[in-house]
């Protein structure tokens, strides 16, 4: 598989400029909140949009050169872009649409893609999980040597939205071209890419495995950004190399990570435990406070307990018996929560 | 009761102003009976008319469409500097008085005018000329196509050019089979309109070209001559604007039910939304 090389793109946004150099072999997300310029960059990659400076290149094609004065125009790049609202062209039958990139075997992507019963189909009576397949299909029946999704699952409601995440997931694993996505959800990124950058304010946070932005996010953006609680407070070290932390509403928690002075501390859901009762375990850090609030996510309840939301599964909620305004206790290990650095 | 009122008011203003607009179409079928309709149609007067104002009609419109459609598609999808100007500057016929509109072409085109000398050098004699006429029609019909067309561009989703360029066509490739089809109702709403008001053109024509029978005597121009000196002649070509009017109408309405059915954004009528 070739390489989509992005060596120092500088985009120039509304306010800033993003500048990024990023290697793009299997799947990558971008991921960051909006503004940050990802469908900026996406547009700059496909040639849509010219950057400022840097190049893009793919194996040996160079799409983009500042310097020497390359900018391709995108019918020349070879990209397969799924836009955000897929951009179906609203004259044509599904058929059609696939025919525009591929004359001849329009069919094969129409069957590959279980869409063929639908080809005669216009966009507007179509839903919007197959909207997404038809924009796909055409995509790649363009032949591309890279594979662009600007927030491929945005557009969806909840309810389709994990099915089609599921599918996307299955169908990018078994291409053999670079794809690069940009969304501002951590999760499909996680679900979805091999690896992911958080770009926040016109540069690169941290890339990495979502497994390695979860367990080591490198500043409390990208830690609240995966998802984690954040508890800002004092730190006091230990003598045992560990720190205990003083949060702004008094309640003093303990941490495994060595820190001193103004800190925060992140802590993920899922690793803080929900108890109807004072527990007996291993566990440091217990907090006693009402349920502020009960959310529900699919087969999972997000509580929020005091300075911190838990995660549990609908069926414990059951169990449990709580309620919003109940007293309850949320645990978690001191080794569970990381010191991270202040986000600027 | 007060709610009872209102509807009666309501009701009794809008059959006041449908009868107010229909009475005077209704009056000259009245006057005009089909046995003289069809007997005029023999008249030289008439068929001149029609001959020159089909003529200069069409290629007036034609020229509008050939110079007007990449002219709106420019404005519509480039931003440069100098844009609102320019849109103002393509509104300017809308407001100027046709008489005026005449006098300027004549300043311009005219034998003692502005570029009449190196027309002149050429050999061409422009005033007074069918195409004069064409040029009149062309001047005053033109900013209703431009600006209808504009709307139409703009309404189009640019994120659909983009995607055909990625997926493999070129700029010429993107006009023709995806901007254009999608802008298709509302360049015909138009054209529809363009044609009523170069149909209609009267003053600047008469300025700068004249009212020759069988040379610049269009169907506007006949039906003022013929005023005093053959009444049934001034019905009948009155009579046949009408309906071609409805025809206009007719084109008008089923452009903008396709415009709306094929645009993402909102379809519009000088920037109005029609809702009907």
């Amino acid at each position: 598989m070739a390489t989509l090389v992005l060596d120092r793109v500088t985009v120039p946004l509304r306010s800033f400029e993003l500048e990024l150099s990023l290697a793009v072999g299997g799947t990558v997300a971008l991921v960051g909140p909006s503004g940050a310029g990802k469908t900026t960059l996406l547009r700059a990659v496909a040639g849509l949009a010219r950057p400022r400076a840097g190049s893009i290149s793919i194996g040996d094609e160079v799409w983009f050169d500042g310097e020497r004065g390359v900018h391709r125009a995108p019918e020349q790049r070879r990209v397969g872009l799924v836009f955000q609202e897929y951009a179906l062209f609203p004259h044509m039958t599904v058929r059609q649409n696939v025919e525009y990139a591929q004359r001849h075997a329009a069919r094969e992507y129409l069957d590959r893609f279980g869409i063929a019963h639908l080809e005669g189909a216009r966009p507007a009576a179509l839903s919007g999980g197959e909207k997404q397949r038809v924009a796909l299909a055409r995509a790649l029946a363009r032949d591309p040597a890279v594979l662009l999704l600007d927030e491929p699952l945005s557009a969806l409601d909840a309810h389709t939205k994990a099915g089609v995440r599921g599918e996307l997931h299955d169908l990018l694993r078994a291409l053999d071209i670079p794809v690069l996505l940009v969304t501002h959800d951590f999760e499909d990124a996680a679900a979805l890419a091999d690896r992911v950058s958080v770009i926040v304010d016109g540069e690169l946070r941290q890339s990495g495995t979502p497994a390695e932005l979860v367990s080591q996010p490198a500043d409390s953006f990208v830690a609240s950004f995966t998802g984690a609680n954040l508890l800002h407070g004092r730190a006091e070290s230990t003598r045992n190399g560990a720190a205990r932390v003083r949060l702004e509403d008094g309640t003093v928690v303990s941490t495994a990570d060595p820190a001193e002075g103004e800190v925060v501390l992140a802590i993920y859901p899922w690793d803080i435990t929900v108890a109807s009762v004072v527990p007996h375990d291993s566990a440091l850090n217990v907090i006693r406070a009402p349920i502020r609030s009960v959310a529900e996510l699919g087969n999972r309840v997000r509580l929020a307990i005091g300075p911190v939301t838990a995660e549990i599964t609908a069926e414990s909620l059951a169990r449990l018996g709580l309620e919003a305004g109940h007293e309850a206790y949320a645990t978690f290990k001191a080794t569970g929560t990381r010191v991270v650095a202040r986000h600027r | 009761m007060r709610r009872a009122a209102l509807a009666v008011a309501y009701v009794t203003a809008t059959v006041v102003a449908l009868a107010f607009l229909l009475l005077p179409i209704v009056a000259i079928f009245a006057h005009t009976s089909p046995a003289k309709l069809i007997e005029q149609l023999s008249n030289p007067v008439v068929v001149d008319a029609l001959v020159v104002t089909l003529k200069t009609s069409l290629i007036a419109q034609l020229l509008i469409v050939l110079l007007g459609t990449p002219t709106a598609y420019l404005l519509a999808s480039r931003r440069f500097p100098g844009h609102a100007l320019a849109v103002t500057l393509v509104e300017l016929p809308l407001v100027l008085p046709p008489a005026v509109a005449g006098i300027g072409l004549l300043a311009a085109f005219g034998r003692l005018g502005l570029l009449g000398s190196s027309f002149e050098a050429l050999g061409i004699t422009l005033p007074f000329t069918q195409t004069a006429v064409t040029i009149a029609v062309a001047y005053v019909a033109s900013p209703l196509y431009i600006r209808q067309a504009i709307a139409a561009f703009e309404a189009t989703d640019p994120s659909l050019a983009a995607a055909s360029r990625t997926l493999g066509a070129g700029p010429a490739r993107t006009f023709f089979r995806v901007v254009l089809p999608l802008a298709r109702g509302g360049l015909i709403a138009g054209l529809a309109l363009s044609f009523a008001r170069g149909i209609g053109e009267f003053g600047a024509t008469i300025m700068f070209a004249g009212s020759l029978q069988a040379v610049t005597q269009t169907f506007s121009l006949a039906i003022y001559a013929e005023f005093d000196r053959n009444f049934d002649a001034t019905l009948a070509m009155s009579a046949l604007l009408v309906l071609f009017s409805i025809v206009l109408l007719a084109a008008l309405r089923i452009g903008l039910t396709w415009q709306r059915s094929s645009s993402t954004g909102s379809p519009s009528l000088f920037g109005l939304s029609s809702s009907s």
